[in-house]
């Protein structure tokens, strides 16, 4: 329980900033260098925004409290919904909305019962 | 498709009507652009307060000063590894622990950068360091679905008005949080904003069956391994499911552009 002294917090502190910001600027310096991204990473490339968004998406709602549940797991079924109002209206705000609302009622009505 | 920088209008022309989003397809001024950027990152900004007040909150709690709490958000600016760090300071453990694990969890950013590296070339070299340090999953997220969805958008200012006041918001976050402490309704649930609004980037993202491997091993995988340290799971399901995406497109071809199966792009009018 013994927090370190100051400055040597402050020293991993900019160090492991120093660090988060390389690896944040890596290939946005590096691709310079070579010359944009060679093919074949480029064609992996276009899959990250739907791995990763996924990978971010998935576990928040089927593993709301770190371990995957299904059954009365108010953040999967409202996140269900949500999916729905994303893929029928592609707007943003209407699936936060629909997704927000769902989440709020099934809490309310769980409360109640 | 291999856009080497110059005229990335071209991508969905052809194929189907493009999404018929607005009359200005073309191009959009850099006010406009920022703008757009502002309000693509509104309701993130609205369900990350929860997690920034947390940020100071915990940090206080572990001992250390509000000082040390906003170095924290300035200087690393990243939610889940600065977490991680507050917990090791706590505990006392060794600061090199606190950097190796900072860094490991972070390692995400890597793949963003690369990601989003080829949009932001041509912009200068300064510039592009900014751009770096304000790299977050939620501008990377919000600017990569919004360049491919609306090739005529100004790059720098949507990201810069994507990603600036979400930095804003964390720096204001997290002193309110280290000062009065981490209290939101529990009735509450701002947080689910954000895995909502990546929802809703998500579903558009999935144009076809290489896409949807991709999506349907990473989600799969990053929720079999949400419990791994460092936010491991994260970071294994969205390498897997670039890998299943580059192997579906072995095997039935890459997605076509514009034109998915059962016709996801025909949104409303």
């Amino acid at each position: 329980m013994s927090t370190p002294p100051g400055s040597r917090v402050w020293l991993a502190i900019v160090v492991a900033g120093v660090g988060t910001f390389l690896l944040r600027a890596s290939f946005l310096f590096l691709f310079e260098r070579v010359g944009g991204a060679p093919p074949r990473l480029e064609r992996a490339l276009r899959y990250v925004p739907a791995a990763v968004l996924a990978a971010l998406v998935v576990p928040a709602l089927a593993a709301p409290d770190g371990v995957p549940t299904v059954v009365g797991n108010d953040r999967l079924l409202a996140g269900a919904l949500a999916a729905l109002v994303a893929w029928r209206t592609e707007s943003v705000l209407a699936t936060i909305v629909a997704g927000m609302v769902a989440l709020v009622a099934l809490g309310a009505v769980g409360g109640a019962l | 498709m291999t856009q080497e920088g110059a005229e990335p209008g071209m991508e969905t022309a052809g194929t189907e009507s493009p999404v018929t989003v607005g009359s200005d397809s073309d191009t959009m001024g850099s006010r406009e652009s920022f703008l757009a950027g502002v309000r693509a990152v509104a309701p993130i900004i609205v369900g990350i307060v929860p997690f920034g007040l947390v940020a100071g909150a915990a940090a206080v709690n572990a001992g250390l000063t509000l000082l040390d709490a906003v170095g924290l958000s300035v200087v690393v600016f990243a939610g889940a590894s600065q977490l991680a760090a507050i917990g090791l300071f706590g505990d006392g453990a060794p600061l090199a622990l606190v950097v190796v694990t900072v860094l490991v969890i972070n390692l995400r950013l890597v793949m963003y950068s690369a990601s989003i590296a080829p949009e932001l070339l041509d912009e200068p070299r300064r510039w592009r360091a900014l751009s770096a340090y304000l790299l977050t999953d939620q501008a990377y997220a919000l600017s990569v679905t919004r360049f491919e969805r609306e090739p005529g958008t100004s790059r720098r200012s949507f990201y810069l008005g994507a990603a600036a006041p979400l930095w804003a918001a964390w720096q204001v976050c997290t002193v309110i949080g280290a000062v009065v402490g981490a209290r939101v309704p529990p009735w509450l649930p701002l947080d689910f904003a954000v895995p909502l609004t990546f929802l809703a980037l998500l579903v558009p993202a999935v144009k076809g069956r290489a896409t949807a491997a991709a999506a349907a091993v990473g989600g799969g995988l990053a929720t079999v391994g949400v419990g791994l340290p460092l936010e491991a799971g994260l970071m294994v399901g969205a390498v897997a499911g670039v890998l299943a995406g580059l192997l579906t497109e072995a095997v039935v071809g890459p997605d076509a552009v514009g034109a998915g199966e059962d016709e996801p792009g025909g949104g409303h009018a």
